[in-house]
């Protein structure tokens, strides 16, 4: 037993130190899941990008419960992974605590912004985003009434549902925006059957685009649009793969990017608040085989125009998250 | 609040109750015999899984079925042999069926399909597909019986009607067989029964086996008619909304049935909070309507409406005298 003991301990210590050598980066998953299609799913691919490009492993955790953050985030700056990324607003509070324990390492924070000096905090202008496919939605739609499932109902997600709103009425201010969120629990990230009957009941209001801002359960809103031949609208990933020439487009957030950068950075990256919009192609709108035949090219000038305008300043997308008011939609 | 709203949100109500149903009456099966049943989520979440899996793999809803209602069946086997075998705690075992069933889907679908415990979508003839009614197109034009017929009867999958059907064939097999009344006998005074010479152990194991074959059904019906495919933990609370319904129609199948389709409507209509708005004229919380089926337990238990009596020998392992 006492020699069984000394050879797991020293294996222990081993993988300790060896870990503490390489010095690789770490990536957290947050609760939707690596492979949820969406968010995280663009995130993974990110450092898989990395990897393949360097050669380098990288180390990762996939939560499963909310009491694993800050278990999951100490381990690994203890074990001396460094940089450490993590996906989601919610380790905004813990690693407001947990950063200023680990001084040498540097962390990365996606969708929050944490105030430490060890910390980069990457936020997106998924509004500016969400404005583009509103504008292909109202374009796209023949009935003049489109809708929007959100996943957990946080301000993060009614920003998406706010720019969506003006994209929509910037182009029929006439039109009807339908919105529900999924739930109130990080479950909502995750409950396929109760996006697919949220969209049969907005189609049923009349509802003939749907944009799913929700993560894993944007797969049954994508998929309960398919059944009934309506259009839907990806989100974070590109989703026009799901349902070749039923999902309209998506929502880009180039959440890989914002992971591959930090990888490549490494520990020295640049700490503070980095934030991606539509001028450098943080965010945009997904066109590929799949969708190129729903998109014409009237649509396709109409968006880059409007692109082009809100880079330029000219055209200024509300951001709900500012004054936690929208000027489209009530909520 | 027009006509055509209400029969899309019936429409909602009778899909979201099905799952609820087969669950229900797995619940009451087993809890009429004397075996609480707390892994009801467990065996849903578990047929869900394997139903999606091999109607995924082999492209057939039917051998989707077969294995959905197996992975189920072997659950209630666990079930079986810790409660009534070994006579160990009834709650300890259903419970610990839920965490294996929660745990092993997810590992065996990323082993099995590395989509990170999901499995791929269905389409075709993996899915049970809606069925449209004979003469539903035709009668779509008749106001009111017509529009109800083809909007709320017609259009749904198999197990909808399947679902449906079971009720009476519950009734009929608990009140007017005399498997039914040593069912019903077993779960009052076990003793009794095994004194009249008959086997309370294979009574048992046989309300057991019909939960799990109940239960299967409403999983498959989750990933294979409401869904089309697997997602980890996609039975979200419904074993235990279903238990919820079992306590509201106090053991009895109709009410099952009953308390299933209201439970299921307070889904529906949180799904609609500008319906909902119109005719109550308050902003309701979609979350007060999910809350309510647990509130309304919790109303029936504290015995404002009437009396939850469970069956008397429920939870209680049987010993023979010596």
């Amino acid at each position: 037993m006492t020699i069984l003991n000394k050879f797991l301990g020293g294996a222990a210590a081993l993988a300790l130190t060896s870990g503490a050598a390489l010095a690789e980066p770490a990536l957290i998953f947050d609760l939707g899941g690596k492979f949820d299609k969406s968010f995280n799913e663009a995130a993974f691919n990110g450092a898989q990008k990395w990897a393949e490009e360097t050669g380098n492993t990288f180390r990762e955790i996939e939560l499963t419960s909310e009491a694993q953050r800050e278990q999951a985030l100490r381990r690994f700056a203890e074990a001396g992974a460094n940089p450490v990324v993590m996906t989601g607003f919610a380790f905004g509070s813990v690693l407001g605590e947990v950063a200023p324990d680990y001084p040498d390492t540097t962390f990365a924070i996606i969708d929050m912004v944490v105030d430490a000096p060890n910390v980069r905090s990457v936020v997106f202008n998924e509004h500016e985003g969400s404005y583009l496919v509103g504008m292909l939605a109202a374009m796209a739609s023949e009935t003049g009434t489109v809708g929007f499932i959100g996943g957990m109902d946080i301000p993060l997600i009614r920003k998406f549902a706010c720019g969506y709103a003006q994209g929509v009425k910037a182009v029929n201010p006439d039109a009807t925006v339908v919105a529900n969120m999924t739930g109130t629990t990080p479950a909502a990230w995750n409950d396929p059957v109760k996006g697919g009957e949220l969209t049969k009941a907005q189609i049923s209001q009349g509802a003939d685009v749907v944009y799913a801002a929700a993560g894993g359960t944007g797969v049954g809103v994508l998929q309960a649009a398919a059944d009934a031949d309506i259009l839907s609208i990806g989100v974070d990933s590109n989703q026009n793969y799901l349902h070749p020439g039923e999902v309209l487009t998506s929502m880009l957030k180039r959440v890989d990017n914002a992971v591959y950068e930090a990888f490549s950075q490494g520990p020295e990256m640049e700490t503070g608040i980095q934030v991606l919009g539509l001028a450098d192609d943080g965010v945009g709108y997904a066109v590929d085989d799949n969708n190129a035949s729903l998109i014409t090219d009237e649509m396709t000038a109409a968006v880059e125009d409007a692109k082009a305008k809100i880079v330029s300043g000219e055209v200024q997308v509300h951001d709900y998250m500012s004054d936690d008011s929208c000027p489209a939609i009530d909520f | 609040m027009d006509y055509l709203t209400l029969l899309q949100i019936l429409d909602t109500t009778v899909r979201l109750a099905t799952p609820l149903l087969f669950a229900c009456l797995a619940g009451l099966v087993s809890e009429r015999a004397g075996i609480f049943d707390i892994g009801l989520e467990g065996k849903l979440l578990m047929s869900a899984f394997f139903s999606a899996a091999v109607a995924a793999t082999t492209g057939s809803v039917w051998a989707g079925l077969a294995a959905g209602v197996g992975a189920s069946l072997v659950l209630s086997a666990i079930h079986g042999l810790a409660s009534i075998t070994f006579r160990g705690n009834q709650l300890i075992s259903g419970v610990a069926i839920n965490f294996l069933a929660s745990g092993l889907t997810v590992l065996i679908a990323q082993d099995w399909f590395g989509q990170g415990g999901r499995t791929p979508s269905l389409s075709g003839d993996a899915r049970f597909n809606e069925i449209t009614l004979p003469f539903a197109q035709s009668l779509s034009g008749l106001p009111y019986a017509g529009q109800g017929y083809t909007e709320l009867i017609s259009g749904h999958s198999l197990l909808v009607y399947v679902g449906l059907l079971t009720v009476p064939l519950i009734w009929w097999m608990l009140y007017r067989t005399r498997f039914g009344l040593r069912l019903r006998a077993v779960g009052e005074n076990p003793a009794a029964v095994d004194t009249a010479g008959v086997s309370v152990l294979r009574l048992r194991y046989t309300a057991v086996a019909i939960a799990g074959v109940l239960c299967g059904l409403g999983g498959v019906y989750l990933a294979t008619g409401l869904q089309a495919g697997f997602v980890k933990e996609m039975s979200s609370g419904r074993g235990y909304i279903a238990l919820a319904a079992l306590i509201f129609a106090k053991w009895r199948p109709w009410y099952a049935l009953f308390a299933c389709l209201l439970f299921g409507f307070f889904q529906a209509l949180s799904f609609r909070p500008d319906v909902v708005e119109r005719v109550a004229r308050i902003d309701i919380p979609g979350q007060f309507l999910d809350a309510l089926p647990y509130i309304l337990t919790v109303v029936i238990l504290a015995g404002f409406v009437g009396k939850a009596i469970p069956p008397r020998a429920g939870g209680e392992p049987y010993v023979k005298e010596r």
